[in-house]
């Protein structure tokens, strides 16, 4: 428990909103958001990929083949529902989001001093362990969900009515510069607040997770308080952890949704 | 909340899962899916044509037995009527054979009669000569009597 640390509580609840950092100014890297979302951007493509290998036409599926094409199905319904046309692709992009989102959103389930503590056995000092609960993470991947709704635009009206479309949409040519004004805001507001969005959130929860957690500082002995801390600290934590799969599971589906919508949208003509 | 390098690193990590994902895993996933969905399209469709040639073939059976009925119905009508023409037939004919049969007879019985009545005539108007003769042996010239008497027997005979 925090108490450990012999820290104050402001003191405990800023060192676990530090980031392990390298370098300075702008090239500064998070190196436990890195480290946090390449891992598990590998474990959730090898179990993908494990649960995928194999003759899955003639023989019987494993639990874990069934599992996962269960996700892909489900996963190719809803963009089937949302994408018209040819959506393999869009059923990768929608399957890599979700899957990774959930499994990063799940690290703010883990106890909030455990990973802190794994990681200062290999000599960190600070260690967040919620990828998504870090703007740069959800903002680069609303960066390249930004760059793939300009390419899927170029792509289904060309440079030309892409360009065309900046120009004229929606008040036609005489006001050009109100349109082009207009269409940035529109295209810059979808990706800023769709990574905005699950960062507020993840941040949110693992925020109410550490102030949770400071009910430990109340547990001081054995006293009427202490125990009624101590429950508090329990109960809440409980509590608030089966809300957050609520949590997790919904903003990993918003995550997963509304870039195909975006990219979607970006297709049709206006 | 600060903006740094990170998103970089980020973007990286995000393009690998993706092509990834994309590239391999998801076609790994999609193909037996695929293949699956597709061998359950063609057996609902075979189902459905083997349900559309069961239908045909019991309709074109009903059509069969009803066209056999109908022959049958035909024939036995056709037995029937046959069978009653022939027996009509034979009726006919043999009420034509029994009313010739007694034309013939009722013929020979008035033949028989007429033949029987000459016949008696003739003995009895050679008797009747006789019998003259007898009595007027002397004073009758035969010749002349006799041509008389056998105009009277023809006169009898004639009726």
């Amino acid at each position: 428990m925090a108490v450990e640390h012999g820290e104050s509580p402001a003191e405990y609840i800023a060192h676990h909103l530090t980031h392990l950092k390298v370098g300075s100014g702008f090239w500064t890297w998070h190196v436990d958001t890195l480290f946090m979302s390449a891992l598990l951007a590998f474990v959730v493509s090898f179990i993908l990929w494990f649960a995928a290998r194999g003759d899955r036409s003639t023989k019987a599926p494993t639990g874990l083949t069934a599992f996962v094409e269960w996700i892909y199905d489900w996963v190719d319904q809803q963009v089937a529902g949302i994408y018209p046309g040819q959506r393999r692709f869009m059923t990768a992009l929608a399957l890599t989001l979700f899957c990774w989102v959930v499994a990063m959103n799940t690290m703010d389930l883990l106890p909030v001093d455990l990973p802190g503590h794994f990681a200062s056995v290999f000599g960190a000092k600070f260690w967040r362990v919620l990828p998504t609960s870090d703007l740069n993470g959800t903002i680069a991947e609303a960066i390249v969900v930004l760059a793939l709704i300009i390419i899927f635009s170029v792509r289904a009206k060309g440079i030309g009515g892409y360009l065309r479309e900046w120009a004229t949409a929606p008040f036609g040519i005489w006001l050009l510069p109100f349109n082009i004004i207009l269409n940035f805001i529109e295209l810059l507001a979808k990706p800023i607040s769709l990574g905005m969005r699950l960062y507020g959130n993840m941040y949110a929860g693992e925020l109410l997770f550490i102030l949770i957690a400071l009910l430990g500082f109340a547990v001081t002995g054995l006293t009427l308080w202490s125990g009624l801390a101590f429950l508090a600290q329990i109960g809440f934590g409980v509590g608030w952890a089966i809300f957050h799969i609520l949590i997790v599971l919904l903003q990993a589906y918003i995550f997963m949704v509304l870039p195909i919508v975006y990219i979607s949208m970006a297709e049709e003509h206006h | 909340m600060d903006i740094n390098a990170t998103f970089i690193g980020q973007i990286i990590v995000f393009l690998i899962m993706l092509w990834f994902i994309a590239k391999v895993v998801v076609p790994m996933i999609a193909k037996p899916i695929d293949e699956r969905y597709a061998k359950i399209a063609d057996g609902l469709a075979a189902a459905d044509a083997g349900q559309k040639q069961l239908q045909q073939a019991s309709a074109s059976a009903d059509q069969i037995v009803r066209e056999a009925r109908e022959r049958a119905k035909q024939v036995d009508e056709q037995a029937q009527r046959r069978s009653t023409e022939t027996i009509e037939a034979a009726k006919h004919a043999a009420q034509a054979e029994g009313a010739r049969l007694l034309a013939a007879a009722q013929a020979e019985v008035s033949n028989e009669s007429v033949r029987a009545s000459e016949a008696l005539r003739r003995e009895f108007g050679s008797l009747v000569v006789k019998a003259a003769s007898t009595l007027v042996e002397h004073e009758v010239d035969p010749a002349t009597h006799a041509k008389l008497l056998e105009r009277l027997t023809d006169d009898i005979a004639r009726g």
